[in-house]
């Protein structure tokens, strides 16, 4: 065996050898074996991917079967044997209402953090220092913003007087505000530095104060970039489970307030597939199937955002 | 090229990895001392369940896994053939025994209390009637000096504090207990809400697991949930005393759990405790079982291992077992329960031939 690994290398380093100089028949075959190879791996991949969709759609085919579309709509879920029913709309609601909340929190921060890091204090050791701070925040594992969130923010938030204990969608929306600062922080950052120099130069040669060249040359330039990382952000607030999980209250009703408790798909699911069969566990799947539905468009159009206005 | 010899030198070291993997298996198995056991379930009797399967490791070397999966995952893991034995907080009804593949047996092991938990600071020993747990679980009452629950408990100084009620929020047997004893308390309940291991409730905040519930009301002024007694002494949490069938303030302790359990037991052992006519006995008491195949040949399953599986239960059902119970807050099972699971193991089989 050792014999054939060690001919494998061997053989290996010849093909390259021929890569290398350029031969004609040795160096073809090789390239040929590397692209069947990435070609599999490719394959594989889309084979990944198009199964999950495949067997979440054949999962959720029961529910929706059962309930129509009225499942998207419906704010009725009843797993008691005997009136069962399902419907969606309370976790719909809930992952909407947090995750925009989320994201309209985190817009004045995130885009002060990213001006300060790209612009006013670009290459100094203070932006580092912050920088590295935004890259550890992005780090922590979801399950750790949890605990933080059970632990310190909500008897914080109970000494402010918030109702319900502190769970529910406010400090669900805190939480996941302050997950996603990090990721639109860098993201826009990025964008932000890539803005030209000849072109705030050409302002400034006119002129122009700072604060004249980020409002009329730097956002105007990044703009679209800017935007698609926060899109894309949101996104990643749609699906955010544990922190949320731990926080939310995990009632099943349309929150009907700021500061009531709700669910979100992604928690619901976490929640309640241990212990579902049947009709519950194919609504369970058809909730996963709206959610990656939900994610795939909101990143599509990110995408779009950023190949249209770059 | 240089992908393509890794993927097989990581095939060639795959293949070189499972065949000595294979040939400790097989000689584990002809040992029957070494057999390996998988088991999942219920949450509920996961402490007695983790502590005991250690001892008996220990003792005799078959290693058993317990995943705490919950009660449905159990009978679905069971179903799909993937574990040696499940766990169950509810028995299966004949409806559900008859979607089995194959015939299954219940075994008790062990008796358990749901409580009532609370967290309210210097007020101990609350106690709730029918009547309250009820209005409190319906929201109807939703304070704590409510004058309700003043008139039942006169000495204590309760807060002007809201009832934060805390729910599973994932299916569980625990509260399949807890809403059968609802149920058989409140026609209201039984009307609106009914019994289930995941229920749309009227009012309360989800928390996850027997754990969840149990960190949740601990951190929670002025909350109230129902968890697996274990948890709450475990967490040195208050708990509440009920008013049982007879009319009797009662805490949940090994005797009063025990005294639920004095009634008739019918052969397959498949009956709910709650709401007992023992005067003595605490209302949300229950057993939970471990669920089996009468036939153990399926799936290419060893001699070896159904026999290790029976007797791990066998001895799970002893004396020596049982004593342990205590340690952990569950209560033995009475010795009719004890006879009965040892009869219904005598039946079970392996090829048709009884195995003990």
């Amino acid at each position: 065996m050792s014999n054939a690994i060690s001919s494998l290398f061997a053989g290996f380093k010849k093909s390259s050898l021929g890569d290398l100089g350029g031969l004609g028949f040795k160096g073809l075959s090789s390239d040929k074996i590397t692209k069947a190879v990435l070609l599999l791996s490719s394959f594989i991949i889309l084979l990944v991917a198009g199964g999950m969709v495949y067997s979440l759609v054949e999962g959720a085919v029961p529910a929706f079967r059962e309930f129509g579309f009225g499942f998207v709509f419906s704010n009725n879920w009843n797993p008691t044997s005997g009136s069962e029913n399902y419907g969606a709309l309370p976790f719909i609601a809930g992952t909407i209402i947090t995750s925009v909340l989320a994201l309209l929190i985190s817009l004045p921060l995130s885009f002060s953090a990213s001006l300060f890091l790209g612009e006013y204090y670009r290459g100094t050791r203070m932006a580092k220092v912050l920088g590295m701070m935004v890259d550890l925040l992005a780090g922590i594992p979801s399950i750790v913003y949890g605990l933080w969130a059970f632990y310190v923010l909500r008897p914080f938030l109970i000494s402010m007087g918030l109702p319900n204990q502190g769970f529910g969608v406010f400090t669900a929306s805190i939480i996941l505000a302050i997950m996603i600062i990090p990721y639109a922080t860098s993201l826009s950052n990025e964008i932000i530095s890539m803005v030209p120099n000849e072109l705030k130069e050409a302002a400034y040669s006119l002129g122009a104060t700072k604060s004249e060249v980020i409002i009329n040359v730097t956002i105007p330039s990044a703009r679209s970039g800017i935007i698609a990382g926060y899109i894309l952000s949101f996104g990643r607030a749609l699906g955010e489970t544990m922190a949320v999980t731990m926080i939310i209250g995990n009632s099943n009703v349309v929150p009907n307030g700021l500061f009531s408790t709700g669910n979100t798909m992604a928690s619901v699911i976490a929640n309640q597939f241990g212990e579902a069969d049947g009709l519950k566990l194919s609504s369970l799947i058809a909730i996963g199937l709206l959610l990656f539905l939900l994610t795939g468009i909101i990143n599509a159009i990110g995408k779009f955002i950023i190949k249209k206005m770059a | 090229m240089k992908q393509l010899a890794i993927v097989i030198l990581a095939v060639v070291l795959l293949q070189a990895c499972s065949g000595t993997s294979n040939k400790k298996a097989d000689e584990k198995s002809a040992n029957i001392s070494n057999v390996s056991l998988t088991a999942a379930g219920a949450t509920f009797p996961m402490p007695y369940y983790n502590m005991v399967f250690k001892t008996y490791g220990d003792k005799t070397g078959t290693q058993i896994t317990y995943g705490g999966i919950g009660s449905g995952g159990g009978i679905r893991s069971l179903t799909d053939k993937v574990v040696d034995f499940g766990a169950t907080d509810a028995y299966l009804d004949d409806a559900q025994m008859a979607e089995m593949p194959a015939e299954i047996v219940h075994i008790p092991t062990v008796l358990g209390a749901v409580v009532i938990a609370y967290n309210l600071e210097g007020v101990d020993g609350l106690k709730l009637s029918s009547e309250l747990l009820e209005k409190i679980f319906m929201g109807e009452i939703t304070k704590w000096n409510d004058s309700k629950i003043k008139s039942i408990n006169p000495d204590l100084n309760l807060p002007d504090l809201a009832i934060t009620v805390i729910v599973r929020s994932d299916g569980s047997g625990t509260t399949h207990i807890f809403s059968d004893y609802m149920s058989k308390i409140s026609s209201k309940w039984a009307d609106k809400v009914g019994t289930g291991k995941s229920l749309q409730w009227p009012v309360g905040m989800g928390a996850k697991g027997n754990p969840g519930v149990a960190g949740t009301i601990s951190q929670t002024r002025g909350a109230v949930g129902y968890i697996g007694s274990e948890y709450a002494f475990a967490m040195k949490i208050q708990t509440a005393q009920l008013q049982n069938s007879s009319g009797n303030f009662v805490l949940p302790t090994i005797e009063t759990v025990s005294a639920a359990a004095q009634g008739e037991i019918p052969a397959d052992t498949r009956i709910m405790l709650t709401n007992s006519a023992d005067p003595n006995s605490y209302p949300i008491s229950g057993f939970t079982w471990i669920i089996l195949y009468k036939e153990q040949n399926y799936n290419n399953r060893t001699k070896e291992q159904a026999l290790a599986t029976v007797k791990l239960l066998d001895w799970l059902v002893s004396e020596e077992a049982q004593g342990e119970a205590e340690k952990v807050h569950y209560a033995p099972l009475p010795a009719s329960a004890v006879e009965k699971a040892k009869s219904i193991l005598r039946g079970v089989t392996f090829d048709g031939t009884p195995l003990i």
